[in-house]
């Protein structure tokens, strides 16, 4: 434990100082400040932000991670060749590139955010399940970054299925999801519709979102199954925990396959 | 002493190991030769644990080596082409191995100041030159007083000056004792640190022994002809 905080320490010292890190803070500072100073309105802000959390954290995330690992390929042998095991070091690593994401992420729009508080005083449970979404789109696709990168040795490879991940749950997912909808319209398939939703770690921050807003009975039929998932907090604990699985389970597969893999 | 038993290793279906028994002595500067892709990097990083599945035994100083990290507290390993992460500064680097290593004392600052490393310390890793960074390496190796160094190409990037610096070190610390297998394709530069030679071809060790018995060997008049003799199937 105590070597990983040590690796995370360095790591961190050495990923904030990146320019591409300082790079997506201040993205996010620009976009959040543009958004609250132009629009004003709060729903359509968190609307706004919603969207850009759900499409370009995870995209930032898995690229960036997964260029991580192969950047630092000698490194990480190096690494090995010290007295420190396989876990710690993985874990270090993941933790060093996490925690400066999310210091990005929450300063970049927590900043503008702040400062504008006012507008919010409304929808604050809204705004704060779009950090929420965003603290774990972080987690989960880092994750799934450090996983591809460690079963694939091939770079371009790698990236290339990266690529395809972020874009498999942000759009091809959805598409599927309406593609059943429509097909089988004449069935009572909201369930299946509600079940599939809770495979997508991005569906689930959306919906967690979109349902503290009032405008869920535009939604029909399904929406209003949805609502009534999401809206219990037996539903809101479920789409924790798989988010928390979408965490847990990429971590925990790459660290055991890394910690078994010739280097 | 490392201790290599029945070392297989293949990637796939290409052996790259073959049935591999070597033993490196305690004490002795042992020369790894072999040509490209005879094995040699597989056999250094299944010494240091990179490589995981093998089959056979590797044991150093008579412990077998298994999933513990702990032994590579003996060991200082200086590979070939080092990478650090780019917006540390050398000084950061230091500090973060000495760290993690957890050991403050007994440390062997020697080649850092023969290197004059001071004046570079508060400089970025991403803007030193690759033969500074080859010293920075090189400085980390030594740092910990390990009994066992493995270096890899050591004068790879370095100027005469320096590469002078770093074949006195591995000679001094030779006679303080320490076990040193190093690896090089620069033979003629490295020969006189050879007390014993390891010859690997295509997996499997072809010598071992002294210089002088592989020159009596191949009828050559050096090291360098004798290992190209061998390469080239001259000796059987």
């Amino acid at each position: 434990m105590n070597r990983i905080l040590k690796i995370v320490k360095y790591q961190i010292k050495d990923n904030i100082r990146s320019k591409w890190l300082i790079g997506f803070s201040l993205f996010f500072l620009i976009i959040s400040y543009w958004l609250i100073s132009f629009t004003g309105d709060s729903s359509k802000v968190i609307l706004s932000l919603l969207n850009i959390v759900l499409i370009v954290i995870p995209l930032i995330s898995i690229v960036f991670g997964t260029i991580y690992i192969y950047n630092n390929k000698n490194y990480i042998t190096f690494m090995l060749s010290q007295p420190i095991n396989r876990s710690s070091l993985y874990s270090g690593l993941y933790f060093g590139l996490v925690v400066p994401l999310l210091i990005s992420f929450l300063f970049g729009i927590g900043l503008p955010v702040i400062f504008n508080l006012g507008i919010f005083s409304e929808s604050w449970i809204a705004l704060s399940m779009v950090f929420i979404s965003g603290v774990f789109q972080i987690l989960i696709f880092t994750a799934l970054a450090f996983l591809i990168a460690t079963l694939n040795d091939d770079k371009l490879k790698g990236l290339g299925i990266s690529i395809f991940v972020w874009l498999f749950f942000t759009v091809i997912y959805d598409g599927l999801i309406l593609f059943l909808l429509q097909v089988f319209q004449d069935y009572p398939i909201e369930k299946l519709a509600l079940g599939l939703t809770l495979v997508n770690p991005i569906d689930i921050g959306r919906i967690l979102t979109v349902l503290k807003f009032d405008i869920s009975a535009l939604m029909g039929y399904t929406g209003a199954i949805f609502e009534n998932f999401f809206g219990k907090n037996i539903g809101i604990a479920i789409s924790f925990l798989v988010l928390l699985f979408w965490f847990v389970l990429p971590f925990g597969f790459g660290l055991k396959i890394f910690s078994n893999k010739d280097i | 002493m490392i201790e290599i038993i029945k070392l297989n290793k293949s990637y796939g279906s290409l052996a790259v190991l073959k049935e591999l028994d070597l033993i490196i002595e305690h004490g002795k500067i042992t020369y790894l030769v072999g040509p490209n892709g005879s094995g040699k990097t597989t056999l250094i990083k299944s010494i240091l644990g990179l490589i995981k599945k093998y089959d056979g035994n590797i044991k150093i100083d008579g412990t077998q080596i298994n999933g513990d990290c702990e032994y590579r507290n003996e060991i200082g390993y200086m590979p070939q082409s080092p990478s650090f992460p780019e917006n540390l500064t050398v000084k950061n680097i230091f500090d973060m191995v000495k760290d993690l290593r957890n050991t403050a004392k007994n440390l062997d600052e020697e080649l850092i100041s023969k290197f004059n490393l001071e004046k570079e310390m508060s400089k970025r890793l991403k803007n030193l030159s690759g033969g500074t960074l080859q010293k920075v390496n090189a400085s980390l190796a030594f740092l910990f007083n390990p009994k066992i160094l493995i270096i890899d190409e050591p004068t790879a990037g370095l100027d005469p000056v320096a590469s002078g610096i770093l074949k006195d070190k591995i000679l001094k610390e030779n006679q303080n004792g320490k076990t040193i297998l190093f690896t090089s394709h620069i033979i003629s530069e490295l020969e006189d640190l050879a007390q014993n030679i390891a010859f690997i071809l295509e997996g499997k060790l072809w010598f071992n022994g002294t210089l002088e018995n592989l020159i009596n060997l191949t009828g050559e008049k050096n090291l360098e002809r004798s290992v190209a003799s061998v390469m080239l199937g001259k000796v059987v």
